[in-house]
């Protein structure tokens, strides 16, 4: 029988084995790193084109996040409000000022504001608005304190395992029905009083649990 | 010979390397789709959504009365809610009130809301003008609708039938702006005063 391979093929072996090993540890350390540096801008406010305080709307003006947020409880999407619920107020209140000027400018023209995204989901996952805050998951869980925010930015970084740590176990973080909107409102505040709350709250909202880790649940 | 040898196989893993690259790549995560509110170059004013061509018909909620639909019947404004009244009804309307009108026109319908106090000229108040108080409920779901004076419509935010929850629990407002201690039933009363005896 013929030698098909050279004596020195056993080293290449040997190379390939480090070679892979090397490969697939910098694999593991090195792409959620990437992915993380990339795609999860926790905390770094998104610049926009007109800077549009919620801090101040929210908490000195009072409004509700639905306000205007309006299809946040009927649709996917929670809605960028039209020019036209700026200009609701702001057709009397401040219409000169420069913080204005870009609003004014588009409810002349027509053209909307290219507001720029702040949570950017990949487009192989499917997510609902309104199958959140209709069930128990507040505003807050996921946004954090826009109440005091003066930018806007990401507040978690909107990971698969992050969306898990609440599929997994949605009852420590389910809130009545009656807080969802409640931005001061947090179901970790007190972790023992939550443990007997989202017992029944899972049970009071008939989230299958079992469903809400399943792939297809998010990924269709 | 070797060297041929040799070259190929260091061809060969690189060739290898390259598969590994092979789910690299952002095309899964921006397909090329519109998602809501993305801009797109194909429509002049570079929006990708549309708006809804005028005197649109939504198939989804099914054919409804034009009275429904506007607040007036052939005789004016409607008198009479449209829509079975409950307490459900009223603590949504409460609850719509609350998010859409109250900024402006306060939690007790007097007008002096948070966005009147920052300079937005008061409206009038509902809740103690002869005027308003006479007014019937589809005269309330039509300023809603089409909006009144400095008001601008809400029918793009608030649906038909939030807006006649909200009618109902402005005149439910005007009642109870101009109730008397007499006015409230026996067993409320006792819990009212019990209330205030423990602040």
């Amino acid at each position: 029988m013929p030698n098909y391979f050279p004596p020195n093929s056993n080293s290449f072996v040997t190379w390939l084995a480090w070679g892979g090993g090397i490969f697939a540890l910098l694999l593991i350390v090195g792409l959620p790193f990437y992915a993380r540096m990339n795609n999860n801008r926790v905390g770094v406010p998104v610049e926009q084109p007109v800077d549009f305080q919620h801090n101040l709307h929210v908490t000195q003006v009072g409004l509700d996040c639905r306000y205007c947020h309006t299809t946040v409880e009927t649709s996917n999407t929670a809605s960028v409000p039209p020019t036209e619920t700026c200009m609701t107020c702001h057709s009397q209140l401040r219409v000169d000022t420069p913080q204005l000027q870009a609003v004014v400018a588009s409810w002349e023209s027509g053209a909307p504001i290219a507001w720029n995204r702040v949570h950017d989901m990949p487009d192989y996952v499917f997510f609902n608005h309104s199958a959140h805050v209709n069930n128990g998951v507040g505003c807050s869980s996921c946004h954090g304190r826009v109440d005091q925010m003066a930018g806007m930015w990401k507040n978690e970084p909107m990971t698969m395992g992050w969306c898990l740590e609440c599929h997994r176990a949605p009852e420590k973080f389910l809130r009545p029905a009656s807080e969802v909107f409640n931005m001061a409102y947090s179901p970790l505040a007190d972790p023992i009083a939550q443990e007997t709350l989202g017992a029944t709250l899972v049970e009071a909202y008939h989230i299958d649990t079992d469903k809400l880790i399943q792939c297809s649940t998010c990924h269709r | 010979m070797k060297r041929t040898r040799r070259s190929l196989r260091l061809v060969l893993a690189a060739l290898l390397g390259v598969l590994l690259l092979t789910a690299c790549g952002r095309n899964m995560f921006d397909q090329p789709r519109v998602d809501a509110f993305d801009a797109s170059p194909f429509f002049a004013d570079g929006s990708g959504m549309r708006p809804i061509p005028e005197g649109t018909v939504s198939r989804e909620r099914g054919a409804l009365e034009p009275a429904y639909l506007t607040g007036m019947g052939p005789q004016g404004f409607l008198t009479e809610l449209p829509i079975d009244l409950d307490v459900d009804v009223l603590l949504r309307g409460k609850e719509r009130y609350d998010i859409y009108c109250a900024p402006c026109h306060n939690y007790n319908g007097d007008g002096r809301g948070m966005v009147v106090q920052r300079g937005f000229p008061q409206p009038v108040s509902f809740v103690d003008t002869q005027r308003l108080l006479d007014a019937p409920v589809g005269y309330y779901y039509n300023a809603i609708t089409n909006g009144f004076g400095r008001m601008f419509s809400y029918a793009s935010r608030v649906r038909p039938e939030d807006r006649w929850a909200i009618s109902a629990y402005v005149k439910a407002l005007q009642l109870s702006q101009n109730a008397s201690v007499s006015d409230v039933p026996a067993d409320v009363l006792s819990q009212l005063t019990q209330t205030e005896a423990a602040r």
